[in-house]
This record gives C-alpha cells, structure tokens and sequence, in this order.
C-alpha cells in the first residue's frame, strides 16, 4: 500500500488520536506534577519525589478544604437526587397543568451561565442578609444539581417498556407494590447516573462557589486561591488520585455491565 | 324525616369521606391521583422558585438600583434608573464582543475537533467504543482549575509546544503564546469538548448504518453520503453540542484570568470584579442580566433556524 493511501485510509484515526492527545495532555501534566520536588510554585519541574504521594496533607489547608468538598458534595447529591427523582416521575409519569412551566424552569438553569447563576443568588443572599458559608454553598450546589437529575433520570423513565408494569397489575400487584418492584429497581441505574453527574458537578463546581462560599474553602476555591502565589504539589497528588479512583471504578463497572450482558 | 336524622346521614358522609381521603392509595379514585404530580414537583421546584427563580428577580431589581450619596459601601437603593444598562452596555460593548467572539471561536473549534472524533468512535471503533466513551469523560475527573493550570504550564514560554512552534517558525522567536488572546480559546475549546463530543456521538450512534450503505449503493461518495445523510441525521446532537459548549464558554472567565491578559477580559471576569472586589452590585447585575438575555436571544434564534425543538 502506498503511504497516501495508507494515510487517507487511516485519517480518522490518526485525527481521533491527537484529539485524544489534546484531552489528555493536561490531565498527563496534572498526575506528572505530583511527582515534583517543588517548594512554592508547582509550574516549572524540579525533580522527581514520592513524597508528595507519601504525604498528601503536607501542604496546608489541601486536606480540610478536601473534607469540606466531599461533605458538600454528597449532601448536594441527596438532596438533588431526592428532589429531581420526583420531578423526573412527575414529568414522565403524569399529565397536569403547568407542564411546559415546569418543563421550562427544569431547562432554564442549564442554560444559565455559571456567573450568572452564582451573582442571583448572591444578591439574594446579601439582600435577605444571609451570612454566606457551608449551608448556602449546599443551597447553590442544590440548586443547580437538580435539572441535571431530572434530566437523566426521566430519559431512564421514558425507555422503560410499559408492559413490565402492566403485567405486575395484571399479576394483581397494586400501585405501590408495582412501583417499589417493578418500576424503580429498572430506574435505579438513571437514578445512580444522576446522582454521579450531580456529585461530580459540585465537587468540582468554583464559580459558584466563589460567588457564595463567605470564607468557607473547598478543594476548587483552595486550588484557585493558591494558584495566585504557587498551588503546593498535594493538590495534584489529590487530583491525580481522585481520578485514578473515578477511572477505576467507571471501568469496573463498564467491564462488570459487558459480562453480565454476556451472560444473559 | 327528623332533624336528628338528617344530620346522621351527613355525619356518615363526612366519615365516608374522611376515609376516602385518608384511605391507601387506589388508582380508581381521580382526586388523589390529580394531586399526585404536585406533590411529587413541589419540593424541587420550590428550590427552583427560592434560589434560581427568585435570585433573577433580585438581579433584575439590583440592576436599577443606584448608590445613594454618602451612603455606605455596598448600600444601594431602588431608584429604577434604568441608564444603568445604557451605562454599562456602552462602557463595555467591547468586552461582550469579546466573550461572544470568543465563546463562537472556541465553539466552531470544538465542533471540527469533536464530528471526527465522535464519527470514529460511533463507526470505526468496534469493541473499543465504551473504553473510548470513558476516555472521553475521563479528563472531568481532575479539577478543571487544575488542568487549565496545566495549559499555562504547556503553553508557557520555555515549554516543548512553544520551543517547537518557534523551532518549525510557525511564531517569531519573540512571541509568547501564553497571556493571549489564542491561549485563552485554546483553553476555554479544551475545557468544553466533552459537552461537545458526547451529545453528537449520541445522535450519530442512533444513525442506522444501512442508509449510510444505501447512499454509497446510490453512487454518493463519501463526502455525498456525510453532507446528504450522516450530518443531516446526526443535527439534534450537533444543536445540543453547540449550545452545551457555547452557553458556558459566553459566560466563562477562568480560562481568561488565568491564561489571558489584560486586554482579553471577559463580561464574566467583569461580573465578578464588579460583585466580589468593587462591591458595584449593580454594575455587575446590569451585566448579569445582559449576558444571560442575548444569550437567550441568540439560542433562540439558533433553535428556530437549525429547525430543531426537542433538547431537553
């Protein structure tokens, strides 16, 4: 085969590898910098060191801001789910007035931009007098959780086939035992989906944060506010661990679904 | 028929009923079944209405407000000057175009880097396709603040892509890509991909490959079959893609505080500025509101013209 048409026959490739190389150089950069031998400023590479894995709360305020996160996130991540769960069986389930209302304030936060959303409720907040800290960055995650939830679980809804249900009625199972049976072991995975997006979105989220933290730190506003005079290298070793462990656990679970779809 | 009688018989309605309404749950009774829907929405959309819906509101009356003279820092009293727009739009015109202009680049980059992709691993990736799928929302997994420090890193003056850039003289060995304008698309194009990659590669997936083959049998080429079948199918997910990556990169200024300079500040650098440092509410409301309103009126447009409803 000459090179031409070795090369026009493998461009799609070839073009999905460097964009692939695009994606992960900086997540590469990222997890390479936990290994420097830095003091202040982790821009520039000064050596290789373990020590930094060896002691990732070395650094001061990394570990704390860390816990703060997590806390968040998983009190963000119930109540959203909670909330969006209901609205997604409302709007895949029931036919009521006020359905494209709902629909539309289900739609309208996504598409708000982040600064937006974070200075309303900020002016909400200074205008009621509300002392900012843990409990209205909740409020904020919250809030802007829930259409995610809603979204994902209600596409689980609408793929359900409707004769499962039906046949648990036929079979004599009432409303409740149909739904606690049938119905929501099939929307669990939508459920759990939902509830991942929405942990992830907040454990990650600094914009809105920022905008109504007061002085309460997380692990975004921590590595935003270091980065003006140098983030300590604990921040990658945190970062590169937490992605290590989500990469993990997607994996498992794709390799777990693959076997049980070869086994049934 | 007696008095004391009459009243029996309502007694006994009113217990028929008081059952009826506490009674468990039957899909015969309609009234119980109406209700069912508001109970089920009330509490999250009562979030909706207190911390998003409500917060617009306060916005959309911050940004009439004004500094009464002498008052103290952050005081402001309602005075519906609404000059404060006129003010604003015009004080920073320069720096809307510039956040819509970059948030079109980035997106148009996004869209030429993300179709390939997406097509190669719906079409050409076999059993590969879900580890890619996973590799594609992997980078989300490390902090965004993170990896855009990253890019300061990669960009920076004595980094191998400068070095090699200078090298193939592709820039003057004078130049700096980092604290520029293209550093600042660079990163807010990166930080959005997966937004753009994901929803297209839904909607190419649901493409049925036998059209694709029935073009080719039609004597269509490849770039035929891609202009007159694949991409016309594949619209919904490129809508979705485009405004996923568009709407927050309109609203972004992390990319633009932390790789930009000064001259490439954003109306999302300004808003916070404006909020959190000058203690200007509202300035920073004026542009808020702004912001999200031409953002929903270009959306709208967009839907309207690429003729497509269903998003969410």
């Amino acid at each position: 085969m000459s090179p031409r048409r070795w090369l026009g026959r493998n461009a799609i490739r070839i073009y999905a590898v460097l964009a692939f190389s695009y994606l992960f150089i900086p997540v590469l950069y990222t997890f390479v910098f936990s290994f420097n031998d830095s003091a202040k400023s982790n821009l520039t590479w000064k050596g290789f060191t373990l020590d930094k894995w060896a002691h990732p709360c070395g650094a001061p305020d990394v570990c704390p801001a860390l816990v703060t996160s997590l806390k968040i996130g998983f009190l963000a991540t119930i109540i959203a789910t909670a909330l969006g769960t209901m609205i997604a069986f409302a709007l895949a389930r029931h036919r009521f007035r006020g359905r494209t209302a709902t629909n539309l304030t289900i739609f309208l936060p996504m598409a708000t931009p982040e600064v937006v959303l974070g200075a309303s409720l900020l002016a909400l907040f200074l205008n009621l007098h509300v002392s900012l800290g843990f409990t209205t960055i909740v409020i904020a995650h919250v809030m802007f959780c829930i259409s995610f939830v809603v979204v994902t679980v209600k596409a689980r809804i609408a793929g359900l086939d409707p004769r499962l249900e039906q046949a648990a009625m036929d079979l004599y199972a009432n409303e409740w035992q149909t739904f606690r049976r049938i119905t929501l072991p099939l929307v669990t995975p939508g459920i759990a989906a939902g509830a991942l997006l929405a942990f992830s979105l907040s454990f990650d989220d600094f914009i809105i944060t920022n905008f109504n933290s007061g002085d309460v730190n997380t692990f975004p506003k921590f590595v935003w506010v270091s980065s003006l005079r140098g983030i300590p290298a604990q921040a990658n070793v945190i970062a590169s661990a937490v992605f290590l462990f989500a990469f993990l656990a997607v994996l498992v679970g794709q390799l777990a679904t693959a076997r049980k779809k070869r086994e049934a | 028929m007696s008095a004391a009688q009459g009243i029996g018989v309502g007694e006994q309605q009113a217990h028929e009923d008081r059952q009826r309404d506490q009674g468990p749950s039957d899909p015969s009774r309609p009234g119980r079944r109406r209700l069912t829907p508001y109970l089920l929405l009330l509490p999250g959309m009562a979030w909706l209405a207190f911390f998003f819906i409500v917060p617009l509101v306060t916005l959309l009356s911050t940004s009439t407000q004004t500094r009464p003279a002498g008052a103290e820092i952050g005081v402001f009293t309602q005075t519906f000057r609404f000059s404060n727009y006129a003010d604003a739009i015009s004080g920073y015109a320069a720096t809307f175009g510039r956040s819509f202009g970059y948030a079109f680049i980035a997106t148009a980059l996004a869209l030429a880097i993300s179709y390939p992709l997406a097509y190669a691993i719906a079409f050409k990736a076999g059993r590969w396709r879900n580890l890619l799928l996973v590799l594609v929302v992997a980078p989300f997994f490390v902090s965004f603040l993170l990896r855009t420090i990253a890019w300061k890193q990669i960009l920076a003056d004595d980094g191998w892509v400068v070095s090699s850039m200078k090298w193939l003289n592709i820039i003057g060995p004078q130049d700096h890509v980092i604290n520029s304008a293209p550093a600042v698309v660079i990163g807010i194009t990166y930080n959005f991909l997966p937004f753009m990659i994901l929803p297209i590669y839904a909607s190419l997936e649901r493409v049925d490959p036998r059209l694709m083959e029935a073009a080719g049998d039609l004597y269509a080429n490849a770039l035929t079959t891609m202009r007159k079948v694949t991409f016309p199918l594949s619209l919904p997910g490129v809508v979705a893609g485009t405004l996923l990556t568009f709407i927050p990169a309109a609203g972004d200024y992390i990319n633009s505080a932390l790789l930009g300079n000064r001259d490439t500040t954003m109306v999302g650098n300004v808003i916070d500025s404006r909020f959190l440092k000058v203690v200007d509410y509202p300035t920073a409301a004026v542009l808020s509101v702004t912001l999200m309103a031409s953002i929903l009126v270009l959306v709208s447009i967009y839907i309207r013209r690429a003729g497509t409803e269903e998003l969410v």
